[in-house]
Formats: C-alpha cells, sequence, structure tokens
C-alpha cells in the first residue's frame, strides 16, 4: 500500500522525526550527565552538583518521550502496536531503568546516610545508561530490519534484537549521549568537575564519531533501496555530518568554547536523528519477512484523526517550545563549588552555591 | 490467544494501573492545595502560610515523582501487552493520549522544574503562578485520559471498517468524543474524588501534627483547609456519581446490574446495604433500603431496574451468544466500598469542620478522635482504588464496550512467559519503591513544620539551596 508523498501520512511522520529527534538532544544530556554524575563525581557535593545541572529539566525532558510515544500511537498505530509488543522484554527494562532514574532525583536528598546516597547514584547512572544504549539498539534495528508477520508484528526474540550492528548502534547513542552530557556538564558546572567533564568530552566525542559513522556505513552496506526510497547518499551524508560534529564538538571543548561545544553535540545528534529518518522513509519499520515492511502509509491512521492531530500541534508544540525554552532561560547560570568545600574530604550540604 | 495470557495482561495492567492510581489522585488534589497556599502566601504576606506550603510542597513532590514514573509504564503497556486492541482503537484512543503529553504533561512538568529550582531565582509572582500551571496540568491530564477511558465506556464518533482482524474503529467527529457525556461525568467525579484525596491527605497529616502538640496554630489552619475542601467536594462527587450512576443505567446497564448484583429486572428496587449469601440469587443475611436504587438509577420511586439476566438476555440478542456477566462480587463489593468511604468522608470532614468551627481557636479534639483523622487518610485512596475497579470491571467482558472483547485484545506475539516475567518484575519493583516512598512520607509528614532561613537540619533541599 502507497500513497501521495506529499501528504498527511509524510507530514505525521516528519513531526514524529521531530519528536524523538526533541527527546534525544533533550534526555540525551541528561542521560549523559546521570552517567557521568558517578564517574566524574568524586564527592557529595560533586554528584549533587551533577543532578541539580539537570534537575529543573530532566522531567520535562522525559516528556518528550511520552509525546513521541503517544502521537506514534495516534498516527501510526500499527508501528505504535508492533513496535512495543516486538520489544517487549527491552521496553521492560527500559522502563525499571527510567523509574528508578526518576525517583533517584527526588528520594537522593531526603535521608543522610553514605548507603542510600550512593545507591540512588547508581540508580541514576544505570537507569541512565541503559535507556541511552537501548534507544540506539532500537532505532539501528527499525533500520536494520526484524522478521515481521503479514500483520506486522514482530516475529523474534528479545535476543533477536542484539544484531551485532544493532549493538553497535546502541554503543554509538551512548558514545553520542555521554559526549553531549559532558558537553552539557562543561558548561553548567565550575571547578574540578567541569574540568572532569571536558577532558571527558574530548575523549568520548572519538568513539561516538567512529561508532556513528560504522554503524552509518554497515547499515548502507546492507541497504537495498526500493523505489519511493530517498538516496542513500542523504542518511550517509547526514550520518558523516554527525561524525564531523561530535568531533568539532571536543575540538571545541578542547578550545575552551563549551556551549559553542554542545550546540555541535546537539547538531550531531539532530542529524543522527535525521539520518535514521530519511532512511526509513517512507517505511516505518524495516521487515525481513515473510511480511512486508510497515510503512507510512500501511501503518497510519485515517485522515480525519491526522487532520486533528495536525491543528492540535500547530497550536501547542510552539507553545510547549516557548516555554520550554525560557525554563532553560531562567536556570542558565553555572553552579559553583563554594569556597571551603575544595577538598573532597570536607563535604558540607549547604555549601553550594550560584556563581 | 490464550485466556492465560489475557488474564495475565489485565492483572498486569490491573497491578500497575491501580499502584499508578493511588499517587495520580494526591497529585491533583494535593498540587491544588499547596497552589492555594502558596496564593494565600503571596496575597497575605503571612510567613506562616510559606511555611505551610514549603512542608506540604515537600510531601507533594516525594508523592509527584512516584507518580510520574509509573506514569510511563501505562502508556507503554497498551502497546505493550495490548497490541490487537492498539490496533483496534489507534485512530481513535491514539489522540488524547498525545494531547495528555502535549497539552498537559509538558507543562507540569516543566513548571514543576521551575518551582522546585525557581524559588529564589524568581519572582514571587511568578514562582506562585507556576504551581498553579504545574496544578492545572495535572487537572488537564485527568482530563484527556478519562477522554481515552470514556470512549472506552461508551464509545462515540466513530465507525467500524474492515473486517475480521482487520476490523478497526476509525474517527468520525472528534467533537463528539470531547462531548461524551460519560466523560464529563467521569472527569468531574475523578477530579473532585482527587481533591478530596488530597483534602483528606492534609487533614490526617495535619491531625498527627496536632498529636504532636507542635505548631498548633499552623496546623489547625490546614486541618480546617482540608476539612473544607473534603467537605465540599465530597458532596459534590456523591452528586456526580448520582449522575453518573443514571448516565450507567441508560449506556451499560450489565455494568448498573452488577454494582447491585440484582438478578430480575424489578419496579421500585430496593438498595441492598449488606448481603452475605452465595450471591446466585439466594442471600442468607441481608440489609435492605426500599427503592433506593429505583432512585439512584432512575430518578424515580417505581423506577425500572434491569436486572442481571435482563441486562444479559439483551446482550445476547444485540451481540450474539456469550456470558455478558462481569465478575459480581467485585462488582457488588467495589461500588459498595466506594459508596461506603464516601458517606465515611462526608460524615468525618464535616465534623472535623463543625468542631473547629470557631474560627482561629485551635482543634478542640482528644487524642482518640485525632488519631482516627489520621486513620482516615487512607479512605479516600480505597474509595478511589474501589470505584475505579468496580467501573473497569463492571465493563468485562468488553474492552470497548460493545466493540471489542478483552478476551481479544492481548498481544498475539508476546509469549505468556514474558507476561509472567514482566509482572512479577513490576511487582517486586513496585513494592519495593512503596516501602520506601511510605517510609519518606510518613518521615516528612511528621518532620517540624520549617522556620524561615535557613533550613532546618534534615530537611534540606539539596535543589533550593543552589540556583
Amino acid at each position: 500500500m502507497s500513497g501521495p508523498v506529499a501528504s498527511l501520512n509524510t507530514a505525521w511522520f516528519a513531526v514524529l522525526g521531530f519528536l524523538w529527534t526533541g527527546y534525544f538532544v533533550l534526555e540525551g544530556f541528561d542521560f549523559g550527565v546521570g552517567v557521568l554524575s558517578l564517574v566524574l563525581g568524586r564527592d557529595d557535593i560533586d554528584r549533587r552538583m551533577a543532578r541539580t545541572a539537570i534537575g529543573p529539566w530532566w522531567d520535562g525532558n522525559e516528556v518528550w518521550l511520552i509525546v513521541a510515544a503517544g502521537a506514534t500511537f495516534a498516527a501510526f498505530p500499527l508501528w505504535y502496536a508492533a513496535m512495543f509488543s516486538g520489544f517487549y522484554l527491552a521496553l521492560f527494562i527500559v522502563l525499571v531503568a527510567l523509574i528508578v532514574r526518576g525517583v533517584s532525583f527526588e528520594f537522593r536528598g531526603k535521608r543522610d546516610g553514605a548507603r542510600w546516597r550512593a545507591g540512588w547514584d547508581w540508580a541514576l547512572a544505570v537507569g541512565s545508561l541503559i535507556p541511552a544504549f537501548a534507544w540506539g539498539v532500537a532505532f539501528t534495528g527499525l533500520l536494520h530490519g526484524l522478521p515481521l508477520s503479514r500483520s506486522g508484528l514482530y516475529l523474534g526474540s528479545f535476543w533477536g534484537l542484539l544484531a551485532p550492528v544493532a549493538v553497535v548502534g546502541g554503543l554509538a547513542s551512548l558514545a553520542m549521549f555521554l559526549t553531549h552530557g559532558a558537553a552539557f556538564l562543561t558548561l553548567k558546572t565550575t571547578g574540578p568537575l567541569a574540568a572532569r567533564a571536558r577532558r571527558a568530552a574530548m575523549w568520548l566525542c572519538w568513539p561516538a564519531a567512529a561508532l556513528v559513522a560504522g554503524t552509518a556505513a554497515w547499515l548502507a552496506a546492507g541497504r537495498s533501496p526500493s523505489p519511493g526510497d530517498l538516496p542513500t547518499a542523504i542518511p550517509l551524508a547526514l550520518a558523516g555530518g554527525c561524525a564531523l560534529a561530535f568531533a568539532g564538538s571536543g575540538l571545541l571543548v578542547w578550545a575552551g568554547r563549551a556551549y559553542a561545544a554542545f550546540g555541535l553535540s546537539a547538531l550531531g545528534i539532530v542529524a543522527a536523528s535525521a539520518a535514521v529518518f530519511t532512511a526509513l522513509f517512507p517505511r516505518v519499520m524495516v521487515s525481513t519477512g515473510p511480511g512486508p515492511s510497515l510503512t507510512i502509509w500501511s501503518a497510519a491512521s485515517a485522515n480525519r484523526t491526522l487532520i486533528v492531530m495536525t491543528i492540535v500541534a500547530a497550536i501547542f508544540v510552539p507553545l510547549v517550545l516557548a516555554y520550554q525554552g525560557w525554563s532553560y532561560w531562567v536556570f542558565r547560570q553555572r553552579l559553583t563549588r563554594p569556597a571551603g568545600s575544595a577538598s573532597p574530604s570536607c563535604s558540607s550540604r549547604e555549601n553550594v552555591t550560584r556563581r | 490467544m490464550t485466556p492465560a495470557k489475557v488474564l495475565l495482561s489485565r492483572w498486569q495492567f490491573g497491578v500497575t494501573i491501580t499502584y499508578h492510581f493511588l499517587f495520580v489522585p494526591l497529585t491533583i488534589g494535593l498540587g491544588l492545595l499547596v497552589a492555594i497556599m502558596q496564593v494565600q502566601a503571596y496575597r497575605t504576606r503571612d510567613e506562616t502560610w510559606d511555611r505551610l506550603t514549603r512542608f506540604f510542597g515537600t510531601l507533594f513532590l516525594i508523592n509527584f515523582a512516584m507518580g510520574v514514573v509509573t506514569g510511563i509504564v501505562q502508556e507503554f503497556q497498551f502497546g505493550m501487552n495490548w497490541s490487537n486492541y492498539s490496533v483496534f482503537v489507534g485512530n481513535i484512543f491514539g489522540a488524547p493520549l498525545a494531547f495528555e503529553g502535549l497539552l498537559a504533561f509538558f507543562l507540569e512538568s516543566t513548571f514543576i522544574g521551575v518551582w522546585i529550582f525557581g524559588r529564589n531565582r524568581l519572582s514571587p509572582v511568578v514562582h506562585t503562578l507556576s504551581i498553579c500551571l504545574a496544578s492545572l496540568g495535572s487537572i488537564v491530564s485527568a482530563f484527556f485520559i478519562l477522554t481515552a477511558n470514556a470512549w472506552m465506556q461508551h464509545p462515540v464518533g466513530y465507525h467500524l471498517v474492515g473486517h475480521g482482524a482487520g476490523r478497526k474503529a476509525e474517527l468520525t467527529d472528534f467533537w463528539a468524543i470531547l462531548r461524551n457525556s460519560t466523560l464529563w461525568a467521569e472527569f468531574s467525579h475523578t477530579v473532585l474524588a482527587a481533591f478530596v484525596t488530597g483534602a483528606m491527605f492534609m487533614l490526617g497529616v495535619s491531625a498527627w501534627q496536632l498529636l504532636r502538640g507542635r505548631n498548633v496554630a499552623a496546623f489547625t489552619r490546614t486541618a480546617r483547609l482540608g476539612a473544607a475542601v473534603a467537605l465540599v467536594c465530597v458532596v459534590l462527587v456523591i452528586v456526580t456519581g448520582d449522575l453518573q450512576a443514571r448516565l450507567m443505567d441508560t449506556q451499560q446497564p450489565m455494568k448498573m446490574a452488577a454494582a447491585e448484583a440484582v438478578y430480575r429486572t424489578q419496579s421500585g428496587a430496593s438498595f441492598s446495604l449488606i448481603t452475605i449469601g452465595n450471591l446466585s440469587g439466594q442471600p442468607i443475611f441481608q440489609i435492605r433500603i426500599p427503592h433506593l436504587l429505583s432512585l439512584i438509577a432512575t430518578l424515580s420511586w417505581n423506577g425500572k431496574v434491569t436486572g442481571v439476566t435482563g441486562a444479559q438476555a439483551a446482550e445476547v440478542a444485540k451481540y450474539g451468544p456469550g456470558s455478558y456477566v462481569p465478575v459480581l462480587w467485585v462488582t457488588y463489593w467495589g461500588f459498595r466500598i466506594m459508596v461506603g468511604l464516601g458517606f465515611l468522608i462526608l460524615i468525618m470532614s464535616a465534623w472535623a469542620l463543625w468542631r473547629s468551627r470557631r474560627g482561629g481557636k485551635p482543634f478542640e479534639l482528644g487524642r482518640w478522635t485525632l488519631w482516627v483523622l489520621v486513620a482516615c487518610i487512607a479512605s479516600p485512596f480505597l474509595a478511589n482504588t474501589a470505584g475505579w475497579i468496580f467501573t473497569e470491571m463492571g465493563r468485562q467482558p468488553w474492552i470497548v464496550y460493545g466493540l471489542m472483547k478483552t478476551g481479544l485484545a492481548a498481544s498475539p506475539s508476546v509469549s505468556t512467559g514474558y507476561v509472567i516475567g514482566t509482572l512479577a518484575g513490576f511487582t517486586l519493583l513496585y513494592t519495593v519503591l512503596g516501602v520506601i516512598d511510605l517510609g519518606l512520607m510518613a518521615r516528612y509528614a511528621r518532620q517540624d513544620l520549617g522556620g524561615g532561613e535557613p533550613e532546618p537540619a534534615g530537611r534540606e533541599r539539596e535543589d533550593v539551596l543552589i540556583y
């Protein structure tokens, strides 16, 4: 089944591309900071600084996922049904990770005690690591192809999701989010933590660039475009742009240009996400048989639903962007480790202040 | 699709949604009350209101976190465990879920973040406005999720296309879905019940503080606020519940019959307060109020109430052979627990308000009575749970009333073993988090009311210290 390219189906495919991209760019850095808080944070104050750096936004960032999933359900019900039932155990693990990391923000500071806090530090780090890896696996899998039945349902097992190329794709998303998070920490904090984050970004950008390029090359080699697909050159160029952006981000961090470095890592994630969606189009899930791939026509809702959704989205997406943007403006300061707490041994609770 | 998989998927949905809905009403209710208190603090420049806002704000946030993280599970679960259902309803059901995220969750989460970290960064007006917007977001989210649920109870604005496994509902009139009578009955009833939940929580926590005998004047204030809001809202909950019962009688006659477990269709039907028996028509012991059921269902003394047998015959005639009777002991007791606790809340809140009527003076209540008020915190939670179990179990065997049976709605591609594994996983995780959450709630509900800056020991919020 197919239809005209200039249609609401194409528009909603693009909207979903936008929502997922927004999710990866925004929650990407808070996943990265979540993992790095454990690795780079040497004491309680460091770790609290890392948490506070993402504190005002992580929840709003996660709503991008909720909206992306809801919009997939509404605009492409068959895609939602096939993907969520197909990725069953993987999504269960992601959900558990998101749950423990989510409560860790609220619970960690509610009790004293080293073990309590260390426990929630691990919950944040592991709870950020798992989805950062899993989303890469999932989207590489959509592109690489999964066995789908004639009614569009996934026929494989949990382990079938972990094809070698998908694992590389997962490592690529993990490395990108870590670099992105390190760049964010560099610009939101000061002192030793910022210095460590800077060094981390300088190192992490190279595996990120290499893994993205590798995943793209691997997928492109196995791709056989059918009529109606976009030329392979487009996603390949975008993936190449992503790799360059991450390399550039590392160089800018090295040069001390934290804001520009973060902007470039964000741009890199946009390019990677755009590469995935342009490579998919007009499919939403590539099938390796026996059934056909799901497409923006076979998986979509009827036009009337898409019209209602278009009207609501046209009004509210700009509004959401405006107030979320404002909230980033409100908390634009860097966090500073106050004088008198330079040594990790004399940690005190009330001495992290803004500069 | 095996019946075992359907049953396990239902258990998974039941366990996770019941758990999720312990936190949601408190988020909505307490969110509104915290917003009210902060507006009061801003208007009167009264430092006590400010301290009370912070005290209940801490409890609100602990609860909010649990509501947020358990909510994502629900959205994913439609696709994970109920993929046939998702394909069947996606054209209609997906849109309210997407709008819930876009219109409600973005608003709620962004402004909660601003509220938590913005105390020292924003002007008092903007800071107060941010909790109001977050509270609005939580109420809007209730509207959209109930839009989706009301459509399952009483589908409107659709037509069916395709046949066999490819059959699905398509949208014809989105406006009809928003004007669904069931939606407005459910929304008013549920949101008011959430306000009652927040208010009874506030009353109970204040009573606990009064028992400790410190900050008596401050907590008398919140006890009275809680009692007043609970009283007004529970009266409205009863009114809207009554409205819903009459809608149900015309839209889902089987559910109304199952609520009462009446078998024969009868006029001037009595309402049974308690029935002990085998529930197959031969009660051993019962207390009944004459004509009340007819009054509830039809608003007339001798109104005709359809019995289970009559409703079963009518559905067989309409939809073909099969059993259309839900599990009667669940609907019967679910309905009674909900209604009974509603009236208990009415009595307790009215009485607490009456006893504290001399404004300004502390509660003149004995220790024993205060302990009863503390115990009453549980009542709205139990009533909410019983009400939802009644309304969802009472719709069975339908997942979408009259259109799709639950038995056909689960995911064909998911193995039963996976469903068992994840059910066990969620149950275990939720139990552990529940214990931790209860512990923290208890700890912060009995802490001292904070003074001005600096924050007293043990109650520091790492976040407000920073930005």
